[in-house]
Parts: C-alpha cells; sequence; structure tokens
C-alpha cells in the first residue's frame, strides 16, 4: 500500500510497483487536471509538485514517476494550487489576465512548474519551463505570467504537512541505508535498481514491461551524500542533476552550464548522477565531463569496495563494469584547478539529448599543453577519451595551429554513426570545430552564440 | 462594447485550474472498454499470415476485430474512399493499423496489441519523393498546372536566369492532447461519439458509413480541443470509427486514444515538398518570368492532399506579382503516413518558394534582398478620398487570375520597416559580421499575402442556433469547434455585441452536430468568418423580432432603439435586457433562431485554375534577426518584429496570441522540427525526446508584435480578418535571416535547405565558403 498526501489530504491507495504516479492521479483519484501528453517525461503536461520530509518542493514529471517512490512524500498537482474554496494562486491569476493559455491542455503542466518555482523563489523561467511544452502561445504570455506572479507571497495552503504521514511505516524494497541496500542487493541481484527512474520508466511506459522486484533508493539518503575534501569532490550517487548542477558551479562552471541543459528541471529533479553512469548510454551527459576530470567511481559488492577510473568503466555498448550485485556509490573527482570546457550539440538548445557531446579538459604551463583529457559522447558506443587527439596535443605549444591539425585526429579516434539527431559526418566536423572553440574561449573570445553577443 | 476588446479565453479560469474537460478527462461509465491499434511493422506489402492468439489471451482482453469484423464501410478518407481503418490485406505504410484490440483497460489494450505474430510478403517501399518519381507514384495520374503569361520564354529572355530546387521538411502538429475518441451506444441502432475532432461532421459521416446507419443516427460532439493545428481535421475519424464500430459490436461505451508515439507514427503530418524554381529577372531584381514545380510528398491516401497542394499552387505569388508564372504540382504516393492539413495547408510550402528565389536573386544581384521584394510587391489599390468617382486603376491579378484589390503590403512593409529599424541594423549587421569571425548574424523581412476561403467553394457555409431564455440569458451554438483559438469566445462577443449583454450572460456551448448540421471544419482560418457571421444572422433575427414588438408596444420607430449596457433604450426609456425578454415570453414572441451564412462573391474553376477562391486576403510581415555559430551551426532567433493585418481585431489579445504562437510555430518547422524516417520507412522521430518543437528559450529573446488596424475592405464580421494561419508564414523570415547569416560565411549562395537544424546550417556554410 502507497499512503503519500495528495493535495494536503492522506490518501492510500493498493499499486503495482510500475505504476505511475499519473495514471492513479487520473484513474483511480480523477485528478484529471494532470494530462499525459507524451507519457515520456518530454512534454511536462503531467507535472506534479513532489515534497519530501526535507521540506524542498521539486517539480516532477508524473508519468515518470513509480508508486513506491511517491509513499510517505506529499504530492500536489494543479487542482491543489488553488485553495480548496478555489481562490486562485497567484500564477493562475497572473495566467488568465496575460492570456497564458490557449488550448490549455499544457496549462495544468506549467501551473505546477511555475507555483513550484514561485514557492522556491526562483526567477529564471526560461529555464523553469524548458521542461514544459506549449503549441500553442509561443511562450511569451506565460512567461510575462511567471514574471507578474514573482514575489507575491506563497498563499498558505501551499505548505505541506508531511507529519501526518511520518509514522506510516516504510516499504520493504527501499532500503534506507548503504549497508541495507548493499545487502539487499546482494542477496537480489537481478533487482532492478530505481534511483530517478527517469529512464526505466520509458521501459514500462513505452516497451510496456512489468519490472520484477524493483529496489527504490530515494529513502537511501547516505547515498545523496556530497563531500569536499583535499583531494576531491565526493558525490553520492544518487545526488539528483540538480544537486550535482549547484555543487559544480563552484567548481566546474562550464559543466554546470551543460547540466544546465540535462533534461529538464522535471527530469533533473529526479534523474541521479549514478544513474547516468550506470545505464552507460553513449549519450548520457555527465560522463565526457567526468572522464575529462579524471573522475573515480566507488563501486560496492557488499562490504566489498573498487574504485575504478570512470573511462574503464565503459567497456562497450550496453557492457559496464559492474559485477552481479555491484552498484555505484560514490562518484569521486580529483580536485583540480578549472579547465574543463564542455560543449553540447543538439537540435534545440534546451531539453534535447545530445548528438554529441564534447568535454576539454587541457591545462596549459609555459604556454604549452602540460595535461589533456579529452572525451566525447555521441561518438561512438560508449563515453570514450579521443586519445589520439590528446596526444597529438601533448606537450605540444598551445596555438590554434596545432590544436587544428590535432583535431584531425579525431577520425582516428572515433567513426560515429549517422542517426536522428545528426550525421557521422556533422558529428566528425563538429568535433574538430570544438578544438577550435576551446582555443577562442581560452584566448577570451566568446564563441557562445548565448551569451556572446554584446 | 465587447467587439474590439481583449477578452480572456471563455476558459481560462479552467485552464490554469485544471478543471477544463477534454475528452480522455470525462469519467467514464464502469462497463467502459478501451481501444488500441496493432499496427503494421512493415511500409509496404500484405499481410501472410496474422496470428492473434496471444493478443486475444491477454489479460482483459474483451474482442479483437480485424476488417472481417467490419460489416459496413471499412473507411476514414474524408475524400475518396481510399482509407480503410483496418488494412485489407495490403499494407501503406509503416504503422498502419491492423486490428483492433478491445480490452478493460487503456493499459491492458497497448499490451494486448504488442502481442501479435504477424508475416508479410514485402515489397519494395516508395519511401520519398525521389523514389515516387522513379516509380511514377502519382495522385490524380499526373501533375497539375497553373498558368499565367508565357513564363519559359520570359525566363528565356530575362537578362538573368537563375535555377535551384531544394527541400522543405514536413512538420508533426504535437498538439498536446493527442487523437482521443468515445463512443457510447444508445438504446436505439443511435450512437453518441465525443471526438477530439476538428470536423464533427465528418467524423459524423464517417461514423454513420461505418455502422451502416444514416447520418441522423450519430451525434457527434466536442467541447474543446488540446490543440489541433490541422492534425484534428481528418486524422480523428480512425479513433472514432473504431470506438463507435467496437461500442455497436461489445454493446459497451469504447474509448481509443493514442499514446504519444502511436499517435505520431499513424497521423498524417504537413506536407514535405522538394520544390524547383527557374527565374528571369532583370538588374533590379524584377521577376519577369518564373517557373516553379512542386513535388509534394503525400503519403499512402488521398486525404487531403489535393486541396494542399492547390493552396501550396495558389500561393506561389505570395505578395508578389507575377506576369508570367507557371506552376507545376506534382502529387507524389508514397509509402508514408498519409500527410494532412497543418495550418496553412499548403500556403507555407508555395510561399517559401518564392521567398527562396527572391533571395537567390538578391544574392546573385548583390542587392538587400528587401529591395528585391518591394520590386515586386502587387501594388496597392488607391484609397478613395471622400466620394471621388473611381480611380482609372486596373488591378494586378495572381496567376490563377484573381483580381487583387487589397492589397497593404508596401505600406505595411514601410511602416514595419521604421518601427524595426531594418536598415540601421542591417548595417549594424553587415558591421558586426565583419568583425567576428565565429559568430554571425543574418537579418530578413518577409511578407505574408494569405488567401481567405476553403478552396472547395461549397465548404464556406457554416450555421449557428441562438436561443435566449426568458430571464434573460443567452445559449449560443455554432459548427465550430475550440481548439485553443477563442473562436468560442469571438462567438460570445458577438452575440453579447449584437444584444448589448455582457459577455457572461452569452452561454457557450460545445459543438454538436444536433444542433448544427453539415458543418464544415474549423479550419482554413475561417472559423471565426463563418460561424461569427451565422451567429450574428441569428441573434439579428431575435433581435429583430424583439425590436418589432417593443415598436409595437411603444408606437416609435426604429431608429430609436439600441440595446447596449444589458438594456433596450426606445427613445428616451429603457428597460433591462432581462425585462425585454420576459415581456416578449410573455407576448409569445419566437426566442430562438438560426442563423446561415454562406460566404458571397467566390467563384474557382480548380480544374482550370482561374477564378476567385478567395473572399479576400490577410496580409502581414515581419522583420527577423538571427545569430549562428560557425563552428557548429548551432543557432537562434535574437529579435522578430511583426505587423500583422486582422482587419478590425475582434480581439486583439487573441489575435496577438495567434500571432506569436504561429510565428514560433512557422520558425520551428524551419529550423529545429526535423522528420526522420528509416530506409524501412519507420518513423524515427517519433517522441519528443526525438522531435524537437520549440521550447520556451527557442522564442525570440525580442518579439514586438503590433496589428495592421485598418477595417477588412470585404464584408466579413465586424469587418474583421481571419488570423489563424498566416501568421505561421511568418515564420519564414527566421529561415531568410539565417540564409543571410549564412551567406555572410562566403562568397556563395548557400542554397540552404528547411528544417536548417544545427547540421543543415553547418554543411550550407561549407557550401558558402566552397561554393560546393
Amino acid at each position: 500500500m502507497i499512503t503519500f498526501l495528495l493535495n494536503g489530504e492522506i490518501v492510500t491507495v493498493d499499486a503495482q510497483p510500475s505504476d505511475t504516479l499519473l495514471m492513479h492521479l487520473r484513474e483511480t483519484f480523477h485528478k484529471i487536471g494532470t494530462k499525459e501528453g507524451c507519457n515520456e517525461g518530454d512534454c511536462g503536461a503531467c507535472s506534479i509538485i513532489i515534497s519530501d520530509n526535507m521540506g524542498v518542493a521539486r517539480v516532477a514529471n508524473s508519468c515518470i514517476l513509480l508508486m513506491p517512490q511517491i509513499h510517505k512524500k506529499a504530492i500536489r498537482t494543479v487542482e491543489g494550487i488553488s485553495s480548496p474554496s478555489r481562490e486562485l494562486h497567484p500564477i493562475q491569476a497572473s495566467m488568465i489576465k496575460h492570456h497564458g493559455s490557449q488550448c490549455g491542455f499544457c496549462t495544468p503542466g506549467f501551473i505546477t512548474t511555475l507555483a513550484a518555482a514561485h514557492k522556491n523563489g526562483e526567477e529564471d523561467f526560461e529555464n523553469q519551463i524548458a521542461g514544459n511544452l506549449c503549441r500553442c502561445t509561443g511562450y511569451g504570455p506565460i512567461i510575462k505570467s511567471a514574471v507578474e506572479a514573482s514575489g507575491k507571497p506563497v498563499p498558505a495552503w501551499m505548505n505541506e504537512n508531511l507529519e501526518l504521514i511520518q509514522n506510516v511505516p516504510s516499504l520493504s524494497n527501499k532500503p534506507n541505508s548503504i549497508q541495507a541496500f548493499s545487502e539487499y542487493y546482494l542477496k537480489n541481484p537481478s533487482s532492478v535498481i530505481i534511483a530517478g527512474g527517469t529512464d526505466i520508466a520509458l521501459d514500462i511506459n513505452k516497451k510496456l514491461k512489468t519490472i520484477e522486484n524493483p529496489i527504490f533508493l530515494d529513502d537511501c539518503k547516505e547515498l545523496t551524500e556530497i563531500t569536499v575534501n583535499e583531494k576531491y569532490l565526493k558525490i553520492g550517487a544518487a545526488s539528483t542533476i540538480s544537486t550535482l548542477l549547484m555543487v559544480m558551479r563552484d567548481h566546474h562552471p562550464h559543466f554546470a552550464e551543460m547540466l544546465c541543459r540535462y533534461g529538464s528541471i522535471q527530469i533533473r529533479n529526479s534523474a541521479t548522477i549514478g544513474g547516468n553512469i550506470a545505464n552507460g548510454s553513449p549519450i548520457g551527459d555527465c560522463s565526457p565531463a567526468l572522464i575529462a576530470l579524471n573522475a573515480i567511481l566507488k563501486l560496492r559488492q557488499g562490504s566489498n569496495v573498487r574504485n575504478v577510473p570512470i573511462e574503464d568503466f565503459f567497456i562497450d555498448y550496453g557492457i559496464q563494469d559492474l559485477k552481479e550485485g555491484e552498484f555505484i556509490e560514490e562518484i569521486l573527482i580529483p580536485r583540480q584547478s578549472d579547465d574543463l570546457r564542455c560543449y553540447k550539440i543538439s537540435k534545440r538548445f534546451d531539453q534535447d539529448i545530445s548528438a554529441l557531446n564534447g568535454c576539454f579538459n587541457i591545462k596549459i604551463s609555459e604556454g604549452k599543453v602540460s595535461s589533456c583529457r579529452i572525451a566525447f559522447g555521441g561518438m561512438s558506443s560508449t563515453p570514450k577519451r579521443a586519445y589520439q587527439v590528446e596526444s597529438a596535443l601533448h606537450g605540444e605549444p598551445w596555438n590554434l595551429q596545432n590544436l587544428q591539425r590535432a583535431s584531425h585526429k579525431i577520425g582516428l579516434d572515433y567513426s560515429p554513426l549517422s542517426d536522428v539527431r545528426a550525421s557521422s559526418a556533422y558529428r566528425l566536423k563538429v568535433a574538430q570545430n570544438m578544438l577550435t572553440k576551446v582555443f577562442y574561449e581560452n584566448s577570451g573570445i566568446k564563441t557562445n552564440i548565448r551569451n556572446a553577443l554584446v | 462594447m465587447t467587439i474590439g476588446t481583449s477578452q480572456i479565453h471563455d476558459s481560462a479560469e479552467l485552464h490554469v485550474t485544471g478543471r477544463a474537460l477534454y475528452t480522455d478527462d470525462i469519467s467514464l461509465p464502469s462497463d467502459a472498454l478501451h481501444l488500441t491499434f496493432g499496427l503494421a511493422s512493415i511500409a509496404h506489402g500484405s499481410i501472410k499470415t496474422l496470428d492473434l492468439g496471444q493478443v486475444k489471451a491477454s489479460r482483459g482482453v474483451v474482442a479483437v476485430l480485424t476488417s472481417s469484423d467490419l460489416k459496413y464501410a471499412n473507411d476514414t478518407s474524408p475524400s475518396t474512399h481510399d482509407e480503410p481503418l483496418l488494412s485489407d490485406g495490403k499494407i501503406h505504410y509503416f504503422g498502419q493499423p491492423i486490428f483492433i484490440v478491445i480490452a478493460e483497460s487503456h493499459l491492458l489494450s497497448r499490451k494486448a496489441a504488442k502481442k501479435a505474430k504477424i508475416s508479410y510478403a514485402t515489397y519494395k517501399p516508395i519511401l520519398t519523393i525521389e523514389d515516387a518519381l522513379n516509380a511514377k507514384s502519382y495522385f490524380e495520374k499526373g501533375p497539375r498546372q497553373y498558368s499565367k503569361g508565357n513564363a519559359q520564354a520570359a525566363v528565356e529572355r530575362a537578362q538573368f536566369q537563375l535555377e535551384d530546387s531544394f527541400v522543405v521538411g514536413g512538420q508533426e502538429h504535437f498538439y498536446l492532447e493527442g487523437q482521443v475518441a468515445f463512443a457510447i451506444p444508445q438504446d436505439d441502432t443511435g450512437m453518441v461519439v465525443l471526438s477530439s475532432s476538428q470536423h464533427p461532421t465528418e467524423v459524423q459521416h464517417k461514423v454513420a458509413e461505418a455502422l451502416g446507419v444514416e447520418m441522423n443516427q450519430v451525434r457527434v460532439e466536442i467541447r474543446r480541443m488540446g490543440g489541433a493545428f490541422g492534425g484534428k481535421e481528418s486524422q480523428g475519424n480512425a479513433l472514432a470509427v473504431a470506438c463507435a464500430v467496437a461500442a455497436q459490436i461489445t454493446k459497451k461505451p469504447c474509448k481509443m486514444r493514442y499514446d504519444r508515439d502511436d499517435d505520431m507514427i499513424i497521423t498524417g503530418k504537413r506536407h514535405d515538398f522538394n520544390i524547383s524554381y527557374n527565374v528571369g529577372f532583370n538588374k533590379l531584381g524584377r521577376i519577369l518570368g518564373i517557373t516553379f514545380q512542386h513535388f509534394v510528398r503525400c503519403g499512402w491516401s488521398q486525404d487531403l492532399s489535393l486541396p494542399v497542394a492547390d493552396r501550396a499552387m495558389l500561393h506561389a505569388d505570395n505578395a508578389y506579382n507575377l506576369t508570367n508564372v507557371d506552376i507545376t504540382s506534382h502529387r507524389l504516393r508514397t509509402n508514408t503516413q498519409s500527410n494532412t492539413a497543418f495550418r496553412g495547408f499548403g500556403g507555407p510550402q508555395g510561399i517559401i518558394g518564392i521567398e527562396r528565389a527572391l533571395d537567390h536573386i538578391a544574392h546573385f544581384l548583390n542587392l538587400d534582398p528587401l529591395d528585391i521584394r518591394k520590386q515586386n510587391f502587387y501594388k496597392s489599390y488607391p484609397i478613395k478620398k471622400s466620394n471621388s468617382t473611381k480611380t482609372n486603376w486596373n488591378a494586378e491579378t495572381t496567376p490563377y487570375g484573381m483580381e487583387v484589390t487589397d492589397s497593404i503590403t508596401s505600406e505595411l512593409v514601410e511602416k514595419l520597416l521604421d518601427t524595426s529599424n531594418y536598415s540601421l541594423r542591417r548595417k549594424d549587421i553587415i558591421k558586426w559580421n565583419e568583425q567576428n569571425p565565429l559568430i554571425k548574424k543574418g537579418i530578413a523581412l518577409s511578407p505574408v499575402k494569405f488567401g481567405i476561403s476553403f478552396t472547395l467553394s461549397h465548404l464556406n457555409q457554416a450555421g449557428a442556433l441562438v436561443h435566449v431564455y426568458k430571464d434573460g440569458s443567452i445559449y449560443i451554438n455554432h459548427g465550430g469547434t475550440e481548439m485553443g483559438q477563442g473562436l468560442l469566445t469571438k462567438t460570445a462577443q458577438i452575440a453579447a455585441e449584437i444584444f448589448g449583454v455582457s459577455l457572461s450572460k452569452i452561454k457557450i456551448s460545445a459543438t454538436d452536430t444536433a444542433k448544427i448540421p453539415n458543418t464544415s471544419a474549423t479550419a482554413a482560418s475561417s472559423g471565426t468568418d463563418l460561424n461569427g457571421m451565422a451567429i450574428a444572422v441569428a441573434c439579428n433575427k431575435i433581435k429583430k423580432r424583439i425590436e418589432r414588438f417593443l415598436l409595437d408596444a411603444e408606437d416609435t420607430t426604429p431608429d430609436q432603439i439600441e440595446f447596449r449596457d444589458n438594456s433596450v433604450f426606445i427613445d428616451t426609456k429603457n428597460i433591462k435586457f432581462s425585462e425585454a425578454i420576459a415581456l416578449a415570453y410573455e407576448k409569445r414572441i419566437a426566442l430562438s433562431a438560426t442563423g446561415f451564412y454562406a460566404t458571397p462573391e467566390l467563384s474557382w474553376d480548380r480544374k482550370a485554375g482561374k477564378g476567385r477562391p478567395f473572399y479576400y486576403f490577410s496580409y502581414g510581415a515581419a522583420v527577423t534577426e538571427v545569430t549562428l555559430d560557425k563552428l557548429t551551426g548551432e543557432n537562434r532567433i535574437l529579435r522578430a518584429d511583426i505587423l500583422h493585418d486582422c482587419g478590425l481585431s475582434l480581439n486583439p489579445a487573441l489575435d496577438m496570441g495567434q500571432i506569436e504562437g504561429g510565428y514560433v510555430q512557422g520558425a520551428g518547422w524551419l529550423t529545429m522540427e526535423e522528420l526522420v524516417w528509416d530506409k524501412e520507412g519507420a518513423l524515427q522521430t517519433h517522441a519528443p525526446s526525438t522531435y524537437k518543437i520549440p521550447c520556451a528559450s527557442d522564442r525570440p529573446e525580442t518579439l514586438n508584435i503590433n496589428l495592421w488596424d485598418a477595417k477588412n475592405r470585404s464584408e466579413t464580421i465586424y469587418r474583421s480578418k481571419a488570423v489563424g494561419e498566416p501568421p505561421l508564414i511568418l515564420g519564414i523570415s527566421a529561415w531568410l535571416a539565417l540564409s543571410d547569416a549564412v551567406a555572410a560565411c562566403g562568397k556563395y549562395y548557400p542554397h540552404l535547405n528547411a528544417p536548417a537544424t544545427p547540421e543543415q546550417i553547418l554543411f550550407s556554410i561549407q557550401r558558402a565558403e566552397s561554393g560546393f
């Protein structure tokens, strides 16, 4: 049985582990304001606000939230954004005033997303709503509405009282410590680990798979710890991309900038760094940067722990260096000066999957390349270093000529595929050009069309 | 006064609170069943064996239907009975429905549908335009041609000639609410169908055919759609018919909605075109002769492809007077989704052809493309001063012989150039491009002249039904459907205006074939023009009856009676509207009326390509500035300035909403929205994870929209103009601005295709640099 707060009221429902929250909202609770637009977390029409006992209100896609993930949490749907007596929330009032809805189907998702932003005091609205698609308005009136509502007081009915359900027993498949998780997983190695679930849920919704015996990690707070010491930034594997983004702002801002384009805020609030690495996708956005930063994965199998450089973790397409019952516990990023440059290319700037993703960690001393780690996603069957390019640069004087000469080695490092996102020829050409970009940017010349136009 | 004011959308509060009901939101009876189509996994061939044993055995399955279970018509086509609901054994595209699963839940029906075992005899599919040309795979047996003057000779005679061809991709509608329908069998042979459709009468017609009943047995209702954009003009037929047939067989309510991936795999999209042109011009860029070839990928069935391709031909001139012109249109049948209506209905594809040719000419002559455009605009009709006699002025004519008597392009463009500061910005951009090796900018203006009316002339009719209840409240019905555009708000404004009452007195109704028969699709931007007029006719009938009754009672003259401020003013007296109605009721005055409107002055010979297919034209223009990254081809829109003609706007806020949304949708079509099929004919971009529509950060950083506030010269409802489709075409300015920015990377013409994805731009930069 799953117990949670739905718009402030305690509800309990019998649900299968593979059931999505969206299905139950619409079919069990008849909260029909929450819409199904794509059933894969890309359109935002099903956005709801989820709050846990840490007191944080996060917007998430209910179509890819599985019922066990919301156990003992508070869910607020569009119906709970206005008061029980139908008093409007400031964002609702301003959306009406500024003609922010046309067909209205995406509107509940925008309302919940912007109500979460409003509650959290976020004002970078373009970023906040990048995960909400609208096909009618062109977005201008929605942004205008958000601007007008910002700063107005958060209505009292938006507060969640999680104490109401704090004594509800936890679920047996939701371990609450690393030890409990590792023991459980060692005994049940065929279990599917669900951290954010943003990828697994697609198997459920689109491939119509039933996930047998899943383990949910959202109660395992130890796995989300972040520690910084002299040698490493240590990131708990279940840290969300939103958390990673905040950490990277201080250490590797270019990485943070790219993470701003990782999915949408809904996805970043759910997806985890460990999940992004462990699923081994050749187009995951974290791995190339982590390879360039020479990150190390701390893997755990029961009480056995081993460290593996992330670049060795990816063996081939869909094959990672993970033993039975083993999982990623922590990502260790060596402390270093920040020389990281990250470039993500996609058809759409926000909320798109990389056609390719190049990360460059090139250190220069006395005019020469003293160390050089370059990694790409989208260029081969796994995220991979550009060894030939690196060796062509290593020790060489830092100039455009040398860079462009080295860039011609890209074709030796990679033979990318052509697919829906880009052709092989484009991927190779842009990968080469990225080196030119690094040079110009290191010379202080802006090359980014988003911030170079003044 | 409500006309001309920015009334909020009638459902705005319902939208923002989540209370607005869409078809999938309506509470189901407990015995309702759910449908899913089983789809073909080849593009061309026939079914050898169809094993549905595991489908039938799957949990929750009630029945499985194939074409042999359909007792009556197996057809969903809006045009020519060539579109079976379920495959008759032949497979025409990857994703064609073969069988229907009827199950206890949506999810169980989806799961069951995956379990079919089907073997096929496969044939080589005709997928691309080239494939279709090689196979001579045509609709209408061959190309269609509209001509004026002698284009070929004029091209040859001209001082300069240019010839090129380019690709314009299709576009997925991506209405946020997917296709959905719900059928409830009645106690007799009747069927009630709730359908997310722009065309309830078509749904009624196709359902009746499939059930083997007359149309009066079928009632179709739609309160609102969650977006449509043309994608629900005919593409909803399949779901409605499937539900009705399943409901007839099971005697239970049946609902069907497509999962998004199924929706994108099954339904048709905007037609993709290859367009070639051969143009002759003088040194000023005046076009002396031009020939166009449109190669139109129609997909597997005819659907609405012929009128779409016609409209493309009818917009090959856009806002330009072409004296010698020849347009040839090849309507090609392919083994892909059956392309369909999409906002603009071929018009955007027709227009982008001439805009591309003008851009090419300007590059060749090394002149500002704007100056080339100005050389070619249709001239404006001189505004008559006072009652002077008719000026000595001969109208220019379109390639199909219609006089252009309402052109405002020149003055509209002049005003826009001024407010957008075009000249200065163009100079700044040239300077920027000289100074910046990696980031280039571009700017372009493009106009639109869009013909308003269905080109199938008989569709230009509409009906309305208005009731005034004895308490003075008013209920309006018409055949137009609400898909977000605000049609129901505008028609309510019209009723409120005529009766002089507050908008809150007007109750808007769902569109219902039992209330209004024989409706046309809410399409061709004509929703308000047609239904607004029909509502006005009905309201005025009732108003006249009330007037007559009051005048009789007061013994006064008609010019002294006025309906306003929720009152009726007669001479110096006034009574509340509700009191006047109560009195009229007591005096047994009929307080209900129908209204009917048929657009006047149309005469169109489609075969000859001559006549007046349009009642009038809507105009507009946009200036767009873009930037691109020369190393990656990434790009963005920096600023757009739009001046658009809505006649006398009925509701400026709603019209601005159409303009802004249309522009962004048009820019999306030509930049990031890319449809990709694999070699087997399977659509690869079948979800928003792979098909990218614009999101918030893609809209122009600065967007200035103004309305050209002058009355329609034709007698439309309150002299307003249609606004649904034309602004989409302004997105072409973004594509042209990208071409301009690419051209700054080298000395050769970029030969940009659409969509201008980063990849397309990078390769077009290489063409600009190297000439190939």
